[in-house]
């Protein structure tokens, strides 16, 4: 039996096997099922917002091609936009250079030899699996102005999550709380990976700890370095549901994912508009999804 | 070897405590981090490694310990704070203030929160999207891990990227025309909606590791299977899926958390406040429920519960779950 058809998997490459037809036709389907679904859910759509992005619909009466004219707007007359990327910028920032440093410095710290290690891990894990909606719910309980644990305790009158200026800091503190435990995971795989001869080696050659870490240790992570950068990232263009149980993504919380929504589910539907920011944001992520997809299918390629 | 005995960053304690027990005493080659940190492996013959398990109570042992105990204990306290306002009523705290000792601790809030929100509902509703979505989305996925991670062929490399970049995308990307095609299927605001756009959106990480999972079962399985003229849904079924046990554990424990915890999907997919899972329908407890920071705390604390818990009992196949993502 010839393996040529081209819509089932075709000849392999390493052995030469043969498959029934029966078998070729179980084969596709096995693959071909779930891609549809992902392809008519996830990538459909995506292309769909490429697509939307472009003209000036309103869900009800006849789309319209607009060309640029939506990006155009979204850059210089749509008040919310450029706030809304700059906080999107922080929001990186803030988990890239603090959470995840923390997180990292704790699976350092974990990895050693130390008593009670897996009680720390449990801990500093537990807000991981909380929803981030549900962290937005619990810190109200500390940020709440004349409720909350921090101005009663402090007798402090901060407005932490109405006062524009400050509050994006303040939810910012509680999405590093869940982030911090999420990244220490990933390290403490990543180090228990790297084998003990090299840290030993290190520690041997005279290398204070700090050194050995940075020049030694840290180097073999570069796997695990690119995964930790992309769920940083990931999280960050993704960052949504703790400003919106908070107060909907306004006064100082707005982000690029609430301007989206806000523009289709609002009563005046500009799904071309909500579409060429849905845009923006797809662009951005997918730098570093094909960064990620690279450096991870890097060694599958070659073989 | 180098005689620098102390530096200004050795001054850490913290650091020097718990430098590998090889060095005892603190040397150290010139500093920084492109320095030549490295010397040669052979002047250093007298530190055995034997030593490295047996650092009996130093110093900095004791104030890493410190340390991370005042860390974890401001880790808990977010939550802690949320289960001990709960327990007090009302009254007491709006006359005493919320820092300030109990006279009355009850569970009268959780009993208030439980009714007045009608959360049995609202869990009930996260039960039917997650049970059935965790189930279909394991099921799809380790079809197609399967095909990918055991035959090869032209589009096996493309075939993964394909499912694993499209977990990675913000759920905002694609919402928009989603909702439109959720309307013109007639989906909308349906929980089998909602279900469906959690499978596709799992799909991705959930075909990653279990192909890579697959992917280091011995090839040996399937050519006996072949000799023995097993086709191959039969050798998927019978003799790669039993293999594969582990890995679904841990991916059905994840995924069940992370479709509990979605709030996006539901809260734009169903109109219908009556239809959302609990975690999406915190967007509406919050202001018309839930009154006080009391109650707030209490169902906060069950809403909670379902994945601490099933942290709790299932702590290896959550790790496991999420490491196997990422360590190839």
């Amino acid at each position: 039996m010839t393996t040529t058809t081209q819509s089932a998997p075709a000849a392999p490459p390493r052995k030469v096997r043969r498959y029934s037809s029966t078998d070729r036709v179980v084969l596709t389907l096995m693959l071909g099922a779930p891609a549809l679904v992902v392809l008519a859910f996830i990538w459909g759509p995506a292309l769909g917002s490429v697509f939307l992005s472009f003209t000036r619909w309103n869900g009800v009466t006849a789309m319209e091609p607009v060309g640029f004219q939506n990006y155009q707007q979204l850059a210089t007359i749509y008040p919310p936009f450029w706030p809304a990327m700059w906080h999107n910028v922080i929001w990186l920032l803030v988990l890239a250079l603090v959470a995840t440093p923390l997180g990292l410095f704790l699976a350092v710290l974990l990895d050693k030899n130390i008593k009670g290690t897996r009680v720390y891990q449990s801990i500093f894990y537990l807000p991981v699996v909380l929803s981030l909606a549900l962290v937005g719910f619990i810190w109200t309980l500390l940020y709440s102005q004349d409720q909350g644990l921090i101005n009663q305790l402090t007798g402090a009158n901060v407005n932490w999550l109405g006062n524009s200026d400050i509050n994006l800091w303040a939810v910012l503190v509680a999405a590093s709380w869940r982030h911090v435990g999420y990244i220490m995971i990933l390290y403490l795989a990543g180090l228990k990976g790297v084998d003990v001869s090299i840290k030993e080696a290190a520690a041997i050659d005279g290398a204070n700890q700090r050194q050995a870490f940075f020049q030694v240790v840290f180097p073999t992570l570069k796997p695990i370095n690119v995964i930790v950068l992309v769920v940083t990232v990931i999280e960050g263009l993704r960052a949504f549901d703790i400003v919106y149980i908070i107060n909907k993504g306004t006064n100082g919380l707005e982000l690029l994912s609430v301007l989206i929504t806000n523009n289709i589910i609002g009563e005046a539907s500009r799904i071309g508009f909500g579409s060429a920011i849905a845009v923006v944001l797809l662009v951005i992520s997918l730098v570093f999804i094909i960064t990620y997809l690279v450096q991870t299918f890097k060694k599958e390629g070659a073989r | 070897m180098s005689a620098a005995t102390t530096t200004p960053d050795e001054s850490h304690p913290d650091r020097t405590g718990t430098s590998s027990a090889t060095v005892v005493t603190q040397e150290e080659p010139p500093r920084g981090r492109h320095g030549t940190g490295r010397r040669s492996s052979t002047s250093a013959p007298s530190a055995a490694p034997g030593r490295k398990n047996k650092a009996p109570l130093r110093p900095g042992r004791v104030i890493l310990h410190v340390g991370l105990i005042v860390w974890a204990v401001l880790w808990l306290a977010p939550l802690a704070w949320a289960v001990y306002t709960s327990l007090r009523p009302y009254s007491e705290t709006a006359e005493k203030g919320y820092v300030s000792l109990p006279d009355t601790l009850n569970f009268n809030n959780y009993v208030t929160a439980w009714t007045q929100a009608d959360l049995p509902h609202y869990f009930l509703n996260s039960l039917y999207i997650a049970v059935p979505a965790v189930i279909i989305v394991l099921f799809m996925s380790s079809m197609a891990a399967f095909v990918l991670a055991r035959f090869s062929f032209k589009l096996n490399l493309f075939m993964l990227m394909f499912f694993t970049a499209a977990n990675l995308l913000p759920q905002q990307v694609i919402i928009t025309p989603l909702y439109r095609m959720f309307l013109s299927l007639d989906i909308y605001n349906t929980q089998f909606g909602v279900v469906l756009i959690n499978v596709a959106f799992q799909m991705g990480f959930c075909v990653f590791v279990l192909s890579n999972f697959m992917k280091a079962l011995p090839d040996e399985l399937g050519e006996a299977a072949q000799v023995d003229g097993a086709g191959v849904w039969r050798q998927f079924y019978q003799i790669v899926l039993p293999l594969t046990r582990p890995a679904l554990a841990a991916l059905a424990t994840l995924e069940f958390a992370w479709i509990y915890n979605d709030f996006f999907w539901a809260l734009v997919l169903l109109r219908d406040g009556d239809a959302m899972p609990v975690t999406s329908a915190l967007n509406n407890l919050k202001g018309a429920f839930f009154t006080d920071n009391n109650l707030v705390a209490a169902g906060a604390v069950m809403i909670a519960l379902p994945t601490v818990i099933l942290f709790m009992i299932l702590q290896k196949h959550f790790v496991a779950g999420l490491t196997l993502g990422s360590s190839k």
